[in-house]
């Protein structure tokens, strides 16, 4: 009994991927009750939302890439309807239109899209590889710059450049040529000034603050001064468990979720954070590694591009948090409080997870 | 052409040379991270240590006081008062229980007192001063502060609070701000606004403290403030001053309007008076009012179930939003309109048995005075204010000619007045008809439009605006309440200047005509006669009386008979003086019976003092 269930449930998952994994969230449930103020009803949430992160992450890695490839298509057009009522019908909050009722359900479907994305794409070109040209990459980037429009349109701008880029990464580990990619970086550098006044007014004060974090003190400039504050003061060895005092003092905002790595980065030091690092380089080096030993064309894509967006979210985060981007609103993995990202987080590993073990299950 | 088929192998290839090139970019961005925190952490950890652990720095928000109400001639309306508040620090003070005990034997603290104090010292986490006791007397100021030394922790904080010194006066139109609200909050973030109320705990919710929030709250400055670890402020390193908010002043007479709302005696109602000539309001009435103070820090239960329960309704601000069929007022209006479209003239005279009726038609549409006024001319109808003349006159006009007409005095639609929440009233039309019952206008509602009854009704603040346009020769001025506002920042001040609705030209002798009318039914023999006897300068008013229940065919209205609140509302609508008109004005009496014996002495008492400086005695209750 005992075995099977091990061979159904723990055998397919890879042993680096889940150490490390198991590692990091052993330690964020140890800066969360800092981060939270000591309060143990928010951690034990936190721990309710990683026992369905886990087993998310368990039933995707015993499944087939197959399976999943199959699925990719309809997720993608799934996702899309419902970002279109979202659209239409969808509740604002705060000014942005994100959330979907769906009876007692409250759906995020921009969420959803951060994986179906990527799937489609993958599916796409893994059933285009033996006649791959210019055409098929022209329809991929429509694929991928309709959701993010709709995004754009809630209006989440941080959103839409996530899901725009876990897209660009399919595209890149397919094959786009260099020269397209070069062309395109820098048609995108000349169109920066046009872009400018399709802005929202919030997201041009993020900006120009982040050019000049003073002009602005007690508003947007205040998050990344006070995040910076904290990080700075924690020297190389930190404060200690519990003994940061930035956070501690309501000086940091949103400090169990976006901005977490600054009470980690006072608490922790500098060491700390790099074997935080550490983990998160390990993670990402086993997801290239996975990747190049996929069995097909989808599987490869896949993995390349979700390690790719794990470090995406990382470097933004932090980046952010340490005063190098500008503020946008991305969960730092494995460490920032929420269920919803944790789920999505969970699930791409689960996916690296399958790679590895159905890598030998079909032959080219 | 079919393009060359990819090869699997040099695919395989180019896939593992994309990874191994992204991998090495992923370890020079981390890198780079890994430099920027070294930076932080190890080059510029002593400035931020400084920062963060001996000295913290806290911005503080320096909230600017909010700009003062006035009326036109200088009276407070609304201002900035001190208030004294008792606080404990829970860091400071070492038996909380056996303090508030102690502390009872000086001010009152009731349970409720304590109940407030143990809910916010959990949400504050014990790092700030919780108040205890709001609104010290002076007396519990004073005794206190002999026997401080005897409690640690515990002080005396002064804040400043909004004070509306008139109280139940002119509360509607003033409003009151009121502690921000989750509603608030979400408004404000999507208006960009949140950075601008850090600090800030109150907003206008009501009247002109909510219409001009923006004006009166100022700007918020800011002050880099050094903390010890406690968080305590130890000295000031940068500071941005707030800017205040500006003063307004408004265009009410604070008198005027104490004198109409006295008027009213324990009577319902609601009063407009306006200047016709620029359109500003000298009196802007709902009765009964309600203390604005109550709400300042969040009105208990108690109060709030007696205001909200009450059958009165006094939180209705029944001149804004109160629509109600205008009855007989509407007959100069239809005089002037006949004249106009040249339906009837001035001198056509009508025989009134008493009844208005179709031809074939047994159906009675009736005259307020039994067996009819008998032979009617223009001048008539409106002195003795006969309704067969109108039933008729409206037959003849059908309701899209009406509709066109009091569409051009401001009837069915927003005045533009500057308060949050105006009410549209309603003018009907066929299209209207069809559009909202999908019915076809019947001639029956024709009919009864033209004594103001039916589909139609108007706000008071309607129609004293009408009644201004009609004593301004046509010229609809738009009603406005702010009359100047005193820049705080500059110390300059912007008189607001007046706005034209809309210019309507009649013949002078047509509006000759009707005012006559008008100036006759405060003579003898006219509705308001009573109203009117011995007034030195001349009036030109009309009286109304609106039914709140129908009266079916065959029956007679019986005040006695009725409940209270099914009565007739009483109307009464006039200008003065009537040559030179100074003053326009509406009253309403809801359920006051008729308009000539309820209404028209409120606004008499109004004209006197405003025009004579004269204040009638207290009406008797």
């Amino acid at each position: 009994m005992i075995k099977r269930a091990y061979v159904r449930w723990i055998a397919p998952m890879d042993r680096t991927l889940l150490h490390t994994t198991l590692f990091l969230v052993l330690f964020s449930l140890i800066v969360l009750y800092s981060a939270s103020g000591e309060e143990v009803s928010k951690v034990l949430s936190q721990v309710r939302n990683l026992g369905l992160a886990f087993g998310v992450m368990g039933l995707v890695a015993r499944t087939n890439p197959q399976i999943l490839e199959r699925l990719a298509f309809p997720l993608y057009g799934l996702a899309l309807l419902a970002l279109i009522a979202v659209a239409l019908t969808g509740e604002v909050s705060h000014g942005a239109r994100r959330w979907l009722h769906l009876g007692p359900l409250h759906v995020q479907p921009s969420e959803l899209m951060k994986l179906a994305l990527p799937m489609a794409l993958a599916a796409f070109f893994e059933w285009r590889s033996r006649t791959l040209n210019w055409r098929d990459f022209l329809v991929a980037t429509l694929m991928i710059l309709v959701p993010v429009g709709l995004v754009l349109r809630q209006p989440d701008l941080g959103t839409a450049l996530l899901i725009a880029s876990s897209g660009f990464y399919i595209l890149y580990f397919a094959g786009l040529p260099w020269k397209v990619m070069g062309l395109l970086s820098a048609l995108a550098l000349a169109a920066l000034p046009l872009l400018w006044p399709l802005l929202h007014g919030y997201q041009k004060k993020r900006i120009l603050i982040f050019l000049d974090p003073t002009q602005d003190p007690l508003g947007a400039g205040y998050h990344t001064l006070q995040a910076m504050i904290a990080i700075g003061s924690g020297g190389v060895l930190g404060k200690g468990w519990l003994q940061g005092t930035q956070s501690h003092l309501d000086f940091l905002p949103e400090h169990t979720t976006d901005f977490i790595f600054a009470v980690f980065g006072e608490e922790f030091g500098l060491v700390g954070e790099l074997v935080f690092l550490g983990a998160m380089l390990v993670l990402i080096t086993r997801g290239f590694y996975i990747a190049n030993e996929g069995s097909t064309p989808f599987s490869r894509l896949m993995a390349g591009a979700l390690s790719m967006t794990l470090f995406t979210y990382t470097f933004v985060n932090m980046g952010m948090v340490s005063g190098i981007l500008p503020v946008v609103g991305v969960p730092l993995p494995f460490l920032s409080y929420g269920g919803t990202s944790l789920v999505t987080l969970f699930s791409s590993v689960g996916f690296l997870m399958s790679v590895h073990h159905h890598r030998k299950l079909v032959k080219q | 052409m079919t393009p060359p088929l990819r090869d699997p192998h040099q695919e395989r290839w180019n896939f593992r040379f994309r990874l191994g090139v992204t991998w090495w970019l992923v370890m020079v961005l981390f890198l780079a991270l890994i430099t920027r925190l070294a930076w932080l952490q190890i080059v510029a950890q002593r400035h931020y240590h400084t920062l963060a652990e001996a000295n913290r720095i806290a911005i503080v928000p320096l909230v600017p006081q909010r700009g003062l109400i006035l009326d036109r001639h200088g009276v407070v309306l609304a201002e900035n008062r001190y208030e004294f508040d008792l606080e404990i620090d829970p860091h400071l003070c070492p038996d909380i229980p056996a303090t508030l005990d102690a502390l009872t034997q000086l001010v009152t603290i009731n349970p409720s007192d304590r109940k407030l104090f143990q809910k916010m010292r959990d949400e504050s986490h014990g790092l700030a001063p919780v108040a205890i006791r709001t609104h010290l007397t002076e007396e519990e100021v004073a005794r206190f502060s002999v026997n401080r030394y005897r409690f640690p922790g515990v002080d005396i904080e002064a804040r400043l609070t909004r004070t509306y010194p008139l109280g139940l006066h002119a509360s509607h139109l003033i409003g009151y701000i009121s502690r921000i609200n989750e509603d608030d909050q979400d408004r404000l973030e999507d208006e960009d606004l949140s950075d601008q109320y850090r600090g800030t705990n109150h907003i206008g919710k009501q009247g002109i403290e909510s219409h001009y929030e923006s004006l009166l709250h100022g700007t918020t400055g800011s002050e880099q403030v050094e903390t010890d670890a406690a968080g305590h402020g130890l000295r000031s390193l940068a500071q941005t001053a707030p800017i205040s908010g500006d003063d307004l002043y408004l265009t009410i007479d604070a008198k005027l309007q104490q004198v109409a709302e006295e008027a009213f005696g324990l009577q319902r109602g609601a009063l407009v008076a306006l200047d016709p000539e620029t359109g500003e309001i000298l009196a802007f009435v709902s009765q009964p009012g309600f203390d604005p103070n109550l709400f300042v820090d969040g009105i208990d239960q108690e109060h709030w179930n007696d205001l909200n329960t009450s059958p009165d309704h006094p939180l209705n601000d029944r001149a804004l939003r109160g629509q109600y069929p205008p009855g007989s007022t509407v007959k100069p209006f239809m005089a002037l309109a006949a004249l106009q479209l040249k339906v009837r003239s001035a001198e056509d005279v009508l025989y009134d048995p008493g009844y208005f009726s179709f031809p074939g038609s047994s159906h009675h549409y009736r005259d307020w005075r039994e067996g009819g006024h008998g032979k009617v001319d223009m001048a008539l109808s409106i002195i003795q204010s006969c309704d067969t003349y109108y039933y008729s006159l409206a037959n003849q006009m059908g309701i899209d000619r009406m509709h066109d007409f009091f569409t051009l005095f401001g009837f069915g639609q927003k005045s533009g007045i500057d308060l949050d929440g105006e009410a549209a009233g309603l003018y009907p039309s066929t299209a209207w008809k069809q559009k909202k019952y999908h019915q076809d206008w019947y001639a029956g509602d024709t009919v009864i439009s033209g004594i103001g009854q039916g589909y139609v009704l108007a706000t008071p603040l309607q129609l004293a605006v009408a009644t201004a346009t009609l004593a301004n020769q046509g010229k609809r001025m738009t009603p406005h309440l702010v009359r100047a506002i005193r820049h705080a920042a500059s110390g300059r001040t912007t008189r607001i200047a007046p706005k034209v609705s809309q210019a309507l030209t009649f013949r002078p002798e047509d509006l000759e005509t009707v005012r006559n009318a008008m100036i006759g039914v405060m003579k003898p023999g006219g509705t308001a006669a009573q109203a009117g006897a011995g007034s030195p300068y001349s009036i030109a008013g009309k009286t109304g009386t609106a039914q709140v229940v129908g009266v079916r065919q065959g029956e007679k209205y019986n005040a006695g008979a009725l409940a209270e609140h099914n009565r007739d509302h009483a109307l009464f609508i006039a200008y003065a003086p009537a040559d030179h008109p100074r003053l326009a004005l509406a009253v309403l009496v809801e359920n006051g019976g008729h308009g000539g014996s309820a209404a028209a002495p409120i606004a008499r008492q109004v004209f006197d003092y405003y025009l004579l400086g004269k204040r009638s005695p207290p009406a008797t209750p």
